[in-house]
């Protein structure tokens, strides 16, 4: 097990978003958090980074436990994310946001070669590398968060709604990549409504109502569960 | 035409002055949307600073330019520190509002120890050379201040554009929390920011003083406001739009004082202000929408 969150509790002001949720990954799988909108899915995920801070509960990666640390800390100990909405930065190039994703790393020769990396599985971001990020199209700005989020070389790495106002083809893509990215060893902990897609490439999944976690298995035995047909696959 | 020229000519040395401030007030308004009305008093230091070193020791005009740049990033990132950082979750109106106090602490602090009258730097910090160019005037004075804002604005770009830090700095400038996603340290970015700024502010504080020749604690209002009306002409937020409101701001001034309605000059250029809010709040080099300021 790389990771795991134990009876997570997380409260905006009054409002309680998640009311104590729990789940593991282990190491190279790819595990999917499944639910409607305003579930708590980004909060939990924002919550991981170090962005908001749990009311109670414990956050626990690699063995140690790292809910009291600071989100630069979270990205050094492999933690990277590429969150909802791209949140990719506009003015810079794409090259720029590609170097702010590796902010934390010195070796420069490795950084370098590990952008190269990037490119060359996205080659549409190589071509257009000195353009400002603002001036990509959705899935290329998506293409750019995961690279982004590639170049903390993450031993984790989340993804929240990377499907999310994508045309189906561009999403076909996206996933494909995210599938590549886990074969070549990295954990992924997926978060999504577009809950088709999502179980399946997931190994395992969770469903998420309103801040609880009500509902968990491979990413087929979920995919034929009635309550996830019914609420998340439109039969 | 030549009068025109002479305008000109004193236009862009005073407009560089209030590029260098107006930076600050962008960078600054860019990274945390405040309106850091100390930023002004912050040049009054750099001005105290080198009239000290200039008057006390034997040291050149060089070294006290950088130790008024030193002293006041020192001051700039402290006054962040201890001032809006306690703050950055607070309402916008209550930093504004610390600000004005810190800007009034720094004025009267000083006023309480050095008096309100008016000092000027001693003969010979710099030559009193004039040249004169087929009717222009150009003092040695004005050269050294176009030429150091020049070098000092090349040297912010690049550290903006092409320095990590610098990068940083544009990406916590527009998403916050995707920066701190990248392991960006957004306080430490935010102090940089200030100590950038800050460091403008005290070569534009030597400035003022040797353009006008005369320091007292209050002298950083009129260029600081003017600089704030130039950052908003340019578009808040915006480097590039800073330097060409500072000097379009020094231009306009000087232009208006130049064709005999020297009394309207610091009313002329509140008026731009009051015009841009209205017609393009902005600003000249603004992307659309823009908050209010
Ligand atoms: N910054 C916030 N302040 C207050 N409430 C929030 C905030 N962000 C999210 N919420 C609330 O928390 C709940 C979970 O939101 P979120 O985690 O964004 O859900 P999801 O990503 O599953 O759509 C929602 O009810 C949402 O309205
Ligand atoms: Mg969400």
């Amino acid at each position: 097990m790389i990771f795991e969150l134990q009876d997570l509790v997380v409260n905006y002001g009054v409002i309680r978003a998640l009311k104590g949720i729990s789940l593991q990954i282990d190491e190279g799988e790819i595990v999917t958090l499944i639910g409607a909108n305003g579930a708590g899915k980004s909060t939990t995920l924002r919550t991981i980074s170090g962005l908001i801070k749990p009311k109670s509960g414990k956050i626990v990666f690699d063995g140690a436990d790292i809910t009291h640390q600071n989100a630069a800390k979270r990205v050094a100990a492999g933690i990277s994310q590429a969150p909802e909405g791209r949140r990719v930065f506009a003015e810079l190039t794409v090259t720029e946001n590609l170097e702010m994703g590796a902010f934390l790393r010195k070796n420069k020769a490795e950084v370098r070669a590990d952008m190269e990396e990037v490119f060359g599985r996205f080659p549409i971001l190589a071509e257009r590398r000195k353009q400002p990020a603002g001036t990509l199209s959705g899935g290329e700005q998506q293409m750019l968060a995961i690279g982004r989020a590639l170049m903390a070389k993450p031993r984790m790495m989340l993804l929240d709604e990377p499907s999310l106002g994508l045309a189906p083809i561009v999403v076909k893509e996206i996933f494909a990549i995210i599938r590549e990215i886990n074969a070549a060893g990295t954990t992924i902990f997926l978060v999504e409504q577009n809950a088709r897609m999502a179980l399946k490439i997931a190994n395992r999944g969770y469903v998420l109502e309103t801040g609880t976690i009500t509902l968990t298995g491979t990413g087929d035995e979920l995919a034929a569960a009635d309550e996830v047909q019914r609420s998340y696959l439109g039969h | 035409m030549e009068r025109f020229l002479q305008q000109i000519v004193n236009g862009v040395s005073l407009g560089s002055i209030y590029a260098l401030i107006a930076l600050g007030y962008t960078m600054v308004y860019g990274i945390i949307k405040l309106i850091n009305f100390a930023h002004g008093d912050v040049l009054m230091i750099g001005a105290f600073v080198s009239f000290a070193v200039t008057t006390f020791t034997r040291l050149g005009f060089i070294p006290a330019l950088l130790i008024s740049m030193v002293t006041c990033m020192c001051l700039g990132v402290i006054i962040e520190r201890v001032a809006y950082k306690p703050l950055r979750n607070s309402s916008r109106i209550a930093v504004l509002i610390t600000a004005i106090g810190v800007s009034l602490l720094l004025e009267y602090t000083l006023m309480y120890f050095v008096g309100a009258q008016t000092r000027s730097f001693r003969q010979g910090v710099l030559p009193a050379t004039i040249y004169n160019i087929g009717g222009v005037r150009i003092s040695v004075q004005q050269i050294i201040i176009i030429l150091l804002s020049l070098v000092l604005m090349m040297l912010l770009q690049f550290i903006v554009r092409k320095t990590k830090q610098g990068k940083a700095m544009r990406a916590v400038s527009f998403d916050k929390e995707a920066a701190q996603l990248m392991g960006i340290n957004v306080d430490r970015t935010i102090s940089f920011t200030f100590l950038l700024g800050s460091a403008l502010a005290g070569a534009a504080g030597v400035m003022v003083g040797i353009y006008y020749n005369s320091i007292d604690p209050l002298m950083g209002m009129m260029p600081g406001l003017k600089a704030f009306v130039a950052a908003v002409f340019g578009g808040i937020g915006n480097i590039p739009g800073a330097m060409v409101g500072g000097l379009s701001i020094g231009v306009i001034e000087t232009l208006v004082a130049g064709y005999g309605a020297s009394l309207y000059r610091d009313a002329a250029v509140f008026a731009i202000l009051i015009l841009v809010l209205i017609l393009k709040p902005s600003g000249l080099m603004g992307k659309g929408g823009g908050s209010k300021v």
